[in-house]
């Protein structure tokens, strides 16, 4: 039996919506305008995502943040209450078990975001089997909310400006990366977050389950006859995709690095306290860094997919994590994690076996994608 | 959805649809095949004068969701190609039965008796359901 979100009933009703099993869950991954139209309607307007599948994750207690700061590489100790950061979560070897986004309720409260198929691979991890777990006595609290919580994402250029018309100025106010809890939607309370996983400006509400179909409609219903559409599983990876935002399970891994991942931006090697994964993280800086995730745009015409092998020349030297054709960009896209240091550019040429041929890619400048407007 | 069977044509259970024109038959994919795969972005046609037997994968179409095989329905020689698709894939789905992919011809006309003609397509269809 695949579990559904408190969404399934409002949008099982849509005519040509189409419904997968992703990772367990039954979930859209188009409506009746497809991925294209709903690709664009996000980079142009605005769409809106069930992604209640997400997991949430509580932290409660004196020592929440001095814990979270120690699973996580970015710097939680800087955070003020209502910030938000996305970070990685490693094992001591440096390989990630889960990419997450961290929200600062209180000095004794944090809610970690997971993706959804490892949300109880990371409950145990953080509730126990982490290092600090075994180490520690004063132990803090860890709760897994994910069947309390539906979460619904808002995202494009004009998000903004229809909460505001909904929800009064103050959503004006939620800047990048920050939340605020106390603007209710349709009458209901949750967190709005200026976050998001298209490339594009918007906004993710974490509500009560029993909410959620309340708040769906709210906002659709106010939004629709403006080109506001609903969008699927698809949409979302192609507009992650165009931004260069990592998929766990293709961009990371428990065996790629975020080093490798070119991620180390998020990874604060001189943070205040340790971190789970750092000194193997930092051996890994010094010693080289084995791979590097790029970008290409085909020469050739074809689709690079995931696990297609990369060449240079007659030496295999990677392969594809993740591609697509662009909606935006109107070309066909691949990123790929290949060796590092072997002195490839932007305009470099490579090869990609795709069926039985090998095609040209040129490697391109990413994220292929990035939205010029204000936050 | 309710998913369109032209009854003119024959079909495969790899839901291609094939149209015979004297000893030439023209392959396209059903409406319920270019339904499922949503937006179609690429087709990768195959080489004229190839020869090819039945069963045989001859073109590689993809959708941003993923890529899916057509197989040849018949065997037989490459004709002709709808060079066309290179340009506009999204043609097909936009009027699958009138998109036809590529031709062959016939090599053995007693394979055409193993298609399905569109009373057998819409039950077999029932059955994916």
């Amino acid at each position: 039996m695949l579990k559904r979100t408190p969404l399934y009933d409002v949008y099982k009703q849509y005519d040509g919506v189409k419904l997968i099993d992703f990772g367990g869950w039954e979930l859209p991954v188009q409506f009746e305008t497809g991925i294209i139209a709903e690709h664009m309607a996000v980079r142009k307007n605005a769409g809106l995502f069930d992604v209640s599948h997400m997991g949430e994750i509580m932290v409660e207690g004196p020592r929440a943040v001095e814990f979270v700061d120690y699973l996580v590489t970015n710097d939680i100790s800087k955070m003020n209450d209502g910030k938000c950061l996305y970070a990685l979560m490693c094992r001591p070897d440096g390989g990630v078990v889960d990419d997450l986004m961290i929200y600062r309720l209180s000095a004794e409260k944090i809610l970690i975001v997971a993706n959804a198929a490892n949300v109880e691979k990371d409950f145990v991890w953080i509730s126990s089997a982490n290092p600090w777990m075994q180490r520690e006595s004063d132990k803090p609290k860890v709760s897994n909310q994910s069947d309390r919580y539906a979460q619904i994402a808002f995202q494009g250029p004009k998000a903004n400006d229809y909460f505001r018309e909904l929800l009064g100025q103050a959503v004006d106010e939620i800047t990048f990366f920050r939340f605020r809890t106390d603007i209710p939607v349709a009458g209901k309370s949750c967190i709005i977050s200026r976050t998001g996983y298209t490339g594009e400006d918007g906004f993710e509400i974490y509500c009560n389950a029993d909410d959620a179909a309340d708040i769906w409609t709210f906002i659709l219903d106010k939004t629709k006859e403006r080109g506001v559409l609903p969008c699927g599983l698809g949409a979302r990876d192609t507009l992650r995709f165009e931004a260069k935002l990592p998929l766990y399970g293709h961009e990371l891994s428990d065996t790629i690095s975020p080093l490798e991942a070119n991620l180390s931006f998020f990874v604060k090697f001189d943070k205040h306290s340790d971190f789970c994964g750092k000194s193997a993280l930092l051996k890994q800086k010094e010693k080289g860094i084995p791979r590097s995730l790029r970008g290409c745009e085909m020469v050739d015409k074809g689709v690079p997919r995931e696990g297609y092998k990369v060449f240079l020349g007659d030496r295999e030297i990677g392969y594809v994590t993740s591609g697509t054709k662009s909606p935006m960009l109107d070309s066909f896209l691949g990123l790929v994690l290949i060796e590092r240091g072997i002195g490839l550019e932007i305009g470099d040429e490579i090869e990609i076996e795709i069926g039985k041929k090998k095609k040209r890619a040129r490697l391109a400048k990413t994220p292929f994608y990035k939205n010029t407007g204000k936050k | 959805m309710a998913m369109s069977v032209d009854k003119s044509l024959k079909y495969t259970e790899n839901h291609e649809w094939v149209k015979v024109k004297g000893e030439v038959a023209y392959v396209g994919i059903s409406d319920h095949a270019q339904e499922e795969l949503g937006d179609i972005v690429f087709v990768e046609l195959p080489e004229l004068d190839d020869e090819v037997s039945k069963g045989d994968e001859v073109v590689n179409i993809e959708s941003v969701k993923a890529a899916a095989p057509v197989y040849a329905p018949v065997s037989g020689k490459i004709t002709e190609v709808n060079d066309a698709l290179e340009d506009a894939p999204e043609t097909i789905n936009e009027a699958p039965y009138d998109t036809f992919i590529f031709a062959l011809e016939l090599s053995d006309t007693s394979e055409l008796d193993d298609l399905m003609d569109a009373a057998a397509y819409e039950a077999f269809l029932k059955e994916e359901e």
